[in-house]
């Protein structure tokens, strides 16, 4: 497999990461010698595996919907919002998504 | 008492021969004396630790003191550590203080009583095997400062290593801990996966994310281990289990103990004087009474291929709350809202984080899921099970940690792959989510130390512990320490 630029280009806009002509050509050659490594998996015949997606075969554990912090709820919200780039009145501020 | 184990700390601070305070304030000298030529430390805050040490004086005083009471620790800057900056070693969180405190810290400190002496550095959201990737710059290791200290939990490493710290914390998602520890002629544990919490230890790759310790001992290990285990429910991964004494087989024989050496480990591509200074650990482990049996690991060299698709393809979606809004950074300049969110990820990632994010956005894409994604975890399970089997054969499987010793800085940085292959005998660990252990058993010519790898089955850190203490009770390669000055 090889990647092309456009298909870096591609990538990189659904990961949400600029990149300009040089760093996506950069990137390409790396990532094609990363997927050079890659490859080595598709020799394998998996047929019949169980894809493994986790190393203890265990369950999410459910707990009740109940309320677990009810101690000064609006200071904890000034605590988590005080490393916010831009917060006001306990609202996360971002650019104007709705004209 | 710089170099002392943590047994002999606790005695000292039990008989009033040192406080808590004079002790962390020992250690904060040191860091403000060799961190300028080591940085290891992205955060040091003396205020703090003073505090903490006090409040350990305290403890002490009231007879209320435990094993850990008052012993300084660095703790890896992954784990959130409220009131504390912490950066993960990224842009992204240069300015990021910690509203609250992971689990480990909880435990640690809170509840343990040890002393947090600050946040060490680190390869960027733990991706790395050279502590290079770190924004905060790269980490030098004290046994040769042109070389690296290995990665990602190299700030940990250097800092014990140079006795800026008795024991550090680390994590270890492809070798992170025991790679470091390796390089820098310490001990390290990985445990078995969800035995210690992942609560507000910063995501990586969240299946094969364990945190643990590293340490001048299994002994010390063994005993920070105990205190920062143990089930817990903020994470959804946590195992429920009773807590464990990970001290507790350290004083038995090791007469009988069947050790597994997997044909795979002992092919080419290892470093001659790695290979053979683990020879002659085989060589000591049969004098101390153990068994050596042939086991093999055939899928064994499909374990860097497949974590560098699962690896990247869950750190692809747990980076993702990276957005520039809640926390973290936020490009100066943006026209819209996608790019706000392209900028701000664009600066604040790194170049070897923002690779990972590409290689996995494209592993999860529409029309490569099943080639890559489930294949790698169809490859997964080949070695998760070719382990299974060994253990039918064996109690602990051995071999070389890192195949070669510390690099320089610079050799591998420009070459990922090269930099990846650095963590061929640690990554199948993490993919079958054993515990894994690395000890000093040597030095090679150049004398940098080499680090000597035990495996073994689910839940046998205690017995990993062991076969290592019994090997550090017959040998002193763990007690050599870098020339730095005193």
């Amino acid at each position: 497999m090889t990647l092309t630029l456009p298909e870096v280009k591609r990538i990189a806009r659904l990961a949400r990461l600029e990149v300009n002509d040089a760093e996506a050509e950069t990137a390409r050659q790396q990532l094609n010698g990363i997927f050079s490594l890659i490859e080595a998996m598709q020799a394998v015949d998996t047929s019949g595996v169980e894809p493994m997606a986790h190393a203890q075969d265990v369950f999410q554990r459910l707990r009740e919907d109940a309320v677990t912090h009810t101690d000064a709820d609006a200071r904890q919200r000034a605590l988590f919002q005080s490393v916010a780039p831009e917060a006001e009145a306990g609202l996360y501020l971002v650019p104007r998504v709705i004209e | 008492m710089i170099r002392a184990s943590l047994k002999t700390l606790r005695a000292a601070l039990a008989e009033k021969k040192i406080s808590s305070v004079e002790l962390a304030r020992l250690f904060l000298d040191r860091i403000a004396r060799l961190n300028p030529e080591l940085n290891a430390f992205i955060t040091v805050d003396e205020d703090k630790t003073l505090a903490a040490a006090r409040t350990a004086d305290a403890r002490i005083g009231a007879g209320e003191a435990g094993a850990l009471t008052g012993i300084p620790i660095a703790q890896k800057d992954i784990f959130c550590a409220k009131g504390w900056r912490t950066t993960c070693g990224s842009r992204m969180l240069e300015n990021f203080i910690a509203p609250y405190d992971a689990t480990v810290v909880t435990k640690l400190e809170q509840d343990a009583g040890m002393v947090s002496l600050g946040k060490v550095n680190m390869d960027e959201f733990a991706m790395g095997s050279s502590n290079e990737t770190s924004y905060f710059g790269a980490v030098n290791n004290p046994w040769d400062k042109t070389r690296v200290p290995g990665g990602s939990s190299g700030g940990s490493a250097a800092a014990v290593a140079a006795g800026l710290a008795p024991v550090a914390t680390g994590t270890d998602t492809g070798g992170s801990i025991r790679q470091p520890a390796a390089l820098c002629g310490l001990t390290g544990i990985k445990p078995t996966y969800g035995t210690v919490s992942r609560y507000g230890m910063i995501a990586f790759a969240s299946s094969l994310d364990q945190g643990g310790v590293i340490g001048r001992s299994a002994e010390d290990c063994a005993l920070v281990l105990s205190a920062m285990a143990g089930f817990d429910e903020k994470d959804s991964t946590s195992l429920e289990r009773p807590p464990e004494n990970y001290s507790r087989c350290l004083d038995e024989p090791l007469a009988g103990l069947r050790i597994g050496l997997p044909q795979e480990f002992f092919k080419e591509g290892c470093a001659a004087d790695v290979m053979s200074a683990i020879e002659a650990a085989i060589a000591e482990y049969k004098n101390l009474g153990a068994e050596i049996v042939a086991v093999s690991l055939p899928n064994a060299h499909l374990s860097v291929p497949a974590y560098y698709v699962i690896a990247p393809a869950e750190a692809s979606s747990n980076l993702s709350r990276f957005d520039g809004v809640r926390y973290g950074y936020r490009a100066p300049e943006y026209a819209d809202l996608t790019e706000m969110y392209e900028k701000s990820r664009a600066q604040g990632f790194g170049a070897e984080v923002k690779r990972r994010i590409l290689i996995g956005t494209y592993v999860l894409s529409h029309g490569y899921y099943d080639a890559y994604y489930l294949q790698a975890q169809r490859i997964r399970r080949l070695i998760a099970d070719d382990f299974t089997a060994a253990f039918q054969q064996c109690d602990v499987i051995l071999g070389p940690t890192s195949p070669t010793t510390a690099f320089r800085q610079g050799e591998k940085a420009a070459d990922p792959v090269q930099m990846y292959l650095s963590d061929i005998y640690t990554i199948a660990v993490n993919l079958a989510g054993l515990p894994g252990l690395s000890l000093s058993c040597g030095f090679d010519h150049q004398g940098l130390p080499v680090g000597l790898q035990l495996i073994g089955n689910y839940f046998a850190e205690a017995r990993l512990l062991a076969t290592a203490h019994a090997y550090q009770q017959a040998t002193d390669w763990h007690l050599r320490r870098p020339a730095l000055a005193a």
